[in-house]
């Protein structure tokens, strides 16, 4: 099974590099754009039945830094061939 | 004093480190790769180096917080025995739990790279007994991320408690309150972005960051 985590920062935090983003496009004529927050995918390929419980255990240690980041696991389920 | 230099692939300052601990103690440190489990036997003082810890992958010293040296020198500090984080070594001692708050991206982007104006703003501390209050000293900087960031009520209470140990005098790199160097509850955990090993001799056009070194001898022997 799969599983994909997105890592995004809190809100509140200064997002440099969104801002970046933001006016680059700006820059290139895109006037529309309110604001802009980079984040993170990152793509789990997992032994089948692994845990909710421990999918989280792996973004609070490891995957997400809770200070800053906010995280959510979205899986995928793939039919077993 | 036995003092010891945590090695993680891609760590750049190890060696300033270990030439500025040799040069005050007179004695070499261990080098301690990130693989190991324990640390040697009878530890002074622990320095956590700057660099580029794992290529700074998923997020600066991210990784090298979770290798296995870091159990054995989170025991250690547990114990009392001194710890330094420097520049991507304040980022692992954040990123490992051992001082609160993140090390994020420099708001302006831009990698900082010079010397920069410091005030001590505790001088009471391990680290800092050699520096008067309120002293300006001068080290050099150089990182990407040393935009220091916790909430309000952590940043109050590091204020409060006096755990601020140095703040920069002008705006380097978006930090929250101007932060340059926390301590741990305890006072025996110091991280830090300015590079106090890079300024022990005059060759290195300074000398501020001397008495940090000297100071904890002082406090080791006592």
């Amino acid at each position: 099974m799969k599983a994909r985590v997105f890592i995004t920062l809190k809100n509140g935090v200064l997002d440099p590099q969104g801002k970046a983003i933001h006016h680059a496009l700006e820059g290139l004529g895109f006037s529309g754009v309110n604001d802009v927050r980079a984040g993170k995918l990152i793509e789990l390929d997992l032994a089948d039945g692994t845990a909710d419980s421990e999918i989280e255990e792996m973004c609070r240690k490891l995957l997400a830094n809770t200070v800053i980041e906010n995280f959510r696991i979205e899986r995928l389920e793939t039919a077993s061939a | 004093m036995k003092t010891a230099v945590i090695v993680f692939p891609g760590s750049n300052c190890d060696r300033d480190l270990a030439v500025a601990l040799e040069q005050v103690t007179g004695r070499k440190p261990e080098m301690v790769w990130h693989r190991e489990t324990a640390l040697p036997d009878g530890v002074d003082f622990i320095g956590v180096p700057g660099g580029f810890s794992y290529g700074d992958y998923l997020r600066s010293g991210a990784m090298a917080a979770r290798s296995p040296v870091m159990q054995a020198v989170k025991e250690a500090a547990g114990r009392g025995v001194p710890v330094i984080g420097i520049c991507n070594g304040f980022q692992v001692l954040t990123e490992a739990g051992m001082l609160p708050g993140a090390l994020m991206r420099n708001a302006r982007l831009s990698f900082v790279c010079r010397p920069v104006p410091l005030r001590v703003e505790n001088s009471q501390s391990l680290f800092t007994a050699q520096y008067d209050a309120n002293e300006q000293i001068l080290l050099p900087v150089a990182h990407h991320d040393g935009n220091y960031q916790a909430d309000e009520d952590t940043l109050d209470r590091l204020e409060g408690e006096g755990r601020v140990a140095f703040r920069y005098l002008d705006e380097v790199n978006g930090s929250a309150r101007r932060i340059a160097g926390i301590l741990n509850d305890a006072g025996n955990v110091l991280g830090l972005m300015p590079h106090p090993e890079r300024v022990v001799e005059p060759a290195h056009g300074g000398t501020d960051g001397v008495r940090l070194f000297l100071g904890l001898l002082e406090t080791v022997n006592a």
